[in-house]
């Protein structure tokens, strides 16, 4: 009898346990440093934003801000594992807590950001919905695909768009969806639809994968809002705090001019702003520097400019013209340029 | 003595199994509701809404494979109608296929001709044991990369082959054709009872009639002739290109015929290996007593195989639809919108309802998967042995 009703009382103890466990939660970055790396939710693969090299490094503009918290919290941009998100699952893997953020070119929206539990920390990218055809179809604007069948990636704001655009102008058209970005490319290539249509950014990446790229057009229409950005899990402020100033680290870089090349220089800056984010400047005269606000040491954001670089850096090294995927700054130059791109000062 | 209760409690066979299965039952509702308020709990705290009334909301994307009418205003609900008919489209279809090709292919393994035998045992043991979604995508990826619109192969005058389907002409039915459609409901009314009575005639005195032929050519000839006297009451719209695409006509996606073939090609294997062991399982006595009463060679089959093989052949042969129809939900991975693609996917990730779609979605195919045991289960009581004999 005692052996059965010790049993008994183990196996409630167990499942009052782990109840227990699975509905606490402590600080995210208590979690991160504990666990030694950062947990970051990328895309499957988009040339440019996030995509393994060829030696299995990842890379992109998405995974720069991986690399950037990484490069506040540790010292050390290379403490990131990625864990490879389709557009349907990210929301659910960022929820159950399997990864610490996610940045992988993923609207802001309202929805998202309030009813799916989720808190948008910054923009890192302004895009937009555009089409992409072949050229050889003769098509120059978007309201020319009355009857067209287009592809588009199930589970993102790109189908929404789609519809609303389409029954805007009157046309109609076959939807064609796919999964993943790279069964897009499948379908659209093979001719399975003519028209393939997301994130402007997304076509480039695309573009820039296949065998003529010159054969592609992108139409100039842009049909929607996407600004895209990395997100964290609502109710953790001050994880959302260092994720969110560590993208804006990289912007007042730029805007400041500190690069990874200068950054040890610029320490010897007169410009106040610059001594802040770099660590030198103090606080007031408290002793400490701008870190202790974040719970990080204050080289933090010095690190990241060393180590990531800034926006521009990370912007020319991963889409920028000079990169097969061949995008200009656009809006996503900072604002004294003609773009949008504007970091809160940093003091 | 005055133990004895506690020692029944434990050593009573009866009363211990009884507080035994208590307390399992109470185990495991205590788990279910744990597992629900942790669940709740965990929701609540992250800030994730939950409940039923998305349903009602509308689903804001477009569905161009669907049997009902569905545009991006409808609502989620409509949306998970298109998914369950696409689904059960895709399985109906399938099974339909997968149990026609399987018989063929399980009476030819047994056949005596050296290569149809060969040719479909390779063809068994090569579909059986390789990935059935490997299988779709194949068949996939070889339907897109069929010509394209511009190149359509034409062939029969009016269907076209091309990489965005099969387009053949669509009937359009004129006032008065449904007098042919109620003529063949009739027909086949009529001949059901033909049969009986033939039948009995022939018990009584011994003719045979040919049944088959005489009930196939009023099913057929009934309909034709009202079409004609009707005055013809059908119009075709035909497949043409305007602009990217064909208009009018029918189409078969390449989705569907790509889950369709992969689907029914891998069943059928499976299927024919059920067929083969069901006859098999016909004691060879059976065929030589009727081969001894001059019976021919399809009769025996039709007659005395078949029908004594089917009892062995059923059972397994619902788990082999069930099967496909479960598998049904990898249409996700060339797009084919059916329940899981759809309501299970694009509604799920718009809302966020994960949990509540999920449900929806699993109780939909517990649904349809006991609807199909429970209609194999009535069919396999008829084809049992009656009585104990």
């Amino acid at each position: 009898m005692t052996k059965i009703k010790s049993l008994f009382v183990s196996l409630l103890l167990t499942l009052g346990v782990s109840s227990a466990i699975a509905g606490s939660h402590g600080s995210t970055l208590d979690l991160v440093k504990d666990r030694g790396f950062l947990k970051c939710g990328s895309n499957t693969g988009l040339a440019g934003f996030g995509l393994p090299n060829d030696d299995g490094v990842w890379e992109g503009i998405d995974v720069d801000v991986c690399r950037a918290v990484a490069a506040a919290v540790f010292g050390d941009a290379s403490k990131v594992e990625y864990v490879p998100t389709t557009s349907k699952v990210r929301f659910t893997v960022l929820q159950s807590g399997e990864v610490d953020m996610l940045s992988r070119n993923t609207t802001w929206t309202l929805q998202r950001d309030v009813e799916l539990g989720l808190e948008f920390v910054g923009v890192n990218y302004y895009d937009g919905q555009g089409f992409m055809v072949p050229a050889s179809l003769g098509v120059s604007s978007a309201s020319e695909l009355d009857g067209a069948s287009v592809c588009i990636q199930v589970g993102t704001t790109t189908e929404m768009n789609l519809a609303d655009f389409f029954s805007a102008n009157g046309m109609s058209y076959e939807a064609v969806p796919v999964e993943t970005n790279s069964e897009a490319d499948a379908a659209y290539t093979a001719g399975r639809c003519d028209v393939y249509t997301t994130d402007a950014s997304g076509l480039y990446a695309s573009r820039a994968g296949y065998p003529d790229p010159s054969a592609h057009v992108v139409l100039p229409e842009i049909v929607s809002k996407e600004p895209l950005g990395p997100s964290v899990r609502h109710g953790d402020s001050a994880w959302a705090d260092i994720v969110r100033w560590s993208l804006n680290a990289m912007i007042i870089g730029e805007e400041k001019g500190i690069t990874s090349a200068n950054v040890d220089e610029m320490k010897n800056s007169k410009d106040p702003e610059v001594l802040r984010l770099l660590g030198v400047n103090q606080v007031g005269d408290t002793g400490a520097g701008y870190g202790q606000w974040l719970n990080l040491s204050d080289d933090w954001a010095y690190n990241i400019l060393q180590q990531v670089g800034n926006y521009s850096e990370s912007f020319e090294r991963h889409i920028g013209p000079n990169t097969p995927i061949n995008i200009q700054r656009g809006l996503n130059a900072l604002y004294k340029d003609g773009g949008i791109l504007y970091a809160p000062p940093f003091r | 003595m005055t133990s004895n209760p506690l020692r029944k409690l434990l050593f009573d066979e009866k009363i211990r199994s009884i507080w035994i299965q208590a307390l399992i039952v109470g185990l495991f509702a205590f788990l279910v509701y744990t597992v629900s308020q942790t669940t709740a709990y965990n929701l609540e705290k992250r800030g994730i809404g939950t409940g039923f009334e998305f349903l009602q909301m509308s689903a804001g994307y477009d569905i161009s494979f669907s049997l009902i009418d569905f545009t991006s205003k409808d609502t989620h609900l409509r949306a998970y109608f298109v998914g369950v008919l696409n689904t059960l489209l895709v399985s109906v279809t399938g099974i339909f296929l997968a149990t026609i090709l399987g018989f063929l292919v399980g009476v030819i393994r047994l056949s005596s001709n050296w290569l149809f035998r060969n040719i479909a045992y390779v063809y068994v043991e090569f579909t059986r044991n390789v990935p059935v979604l490997l299988q779709i995508i194949l068949w996939y990826s070889i339907l897109i990369h069929l010509p394209k619109v511009k190149q359509a192969v034409q062939f029969l005058e009016y269907f076209y082959l091309t990489n965005r389907g099969l387009y053949s002409p669509s009937p359009i039915f004129l006032e008065g054709f449904r007098f042919v459609a109620w003529s063949f409901v009739i027909a086949i009314i009529f001949t059901s009872f033909l049969k009986k009575y033939l039948k009995k005639k022939q018990n009584i005195t011994g003719n045979q009639y040919p049944i088959f032929y005489i009930n196939s050519a009023i099913i057929i000839f009934t309909p034709i002739l009202i079409f004609y006297i009707m005055g013809m009451p059908m119009e075709f719209s035909h497949p043409v290109i305007k602009g990217f695409n064909f208009q009018g006509g029918m189409v078969l996606r390449p989705e569907f015929m790509g889950m369709l073939l992969g689907l029914s090609i891998y069943t059928a294997a499976f299927i024919s290996e059920t067929v083969r062991s069901g006859i098999m399982a016909v004691s060879k006595g059976q065929r030589e007593a009727s081969q001894a009463l001059g019976l021919k060679s399809n009769f025996i089959m039709r007659l005395i195989i078949i029908p004594q093989a089917l009892r062995v052949i059923i059972p397994p042969l619902t788990s082999q639809y069930l099967n496909l129809t479960k598998n049904s939900s990898l249409g996700i991975a060339i797009g084919y919108s059916d329940l899981v693609h759809g309501f299970g996917g694009i509604s799920l990730n718009q809302t966020g309802k994960a949990i509540e779609i999920m449900l929806i979605v699993m109780v939909t195919y517990l649904i349809m998967s006991l609807t199909i045991s429970l209609l194999m289960n009535i069919y396999n009581r008829t084809v049992q042995f009656k009585g104990n004999a």
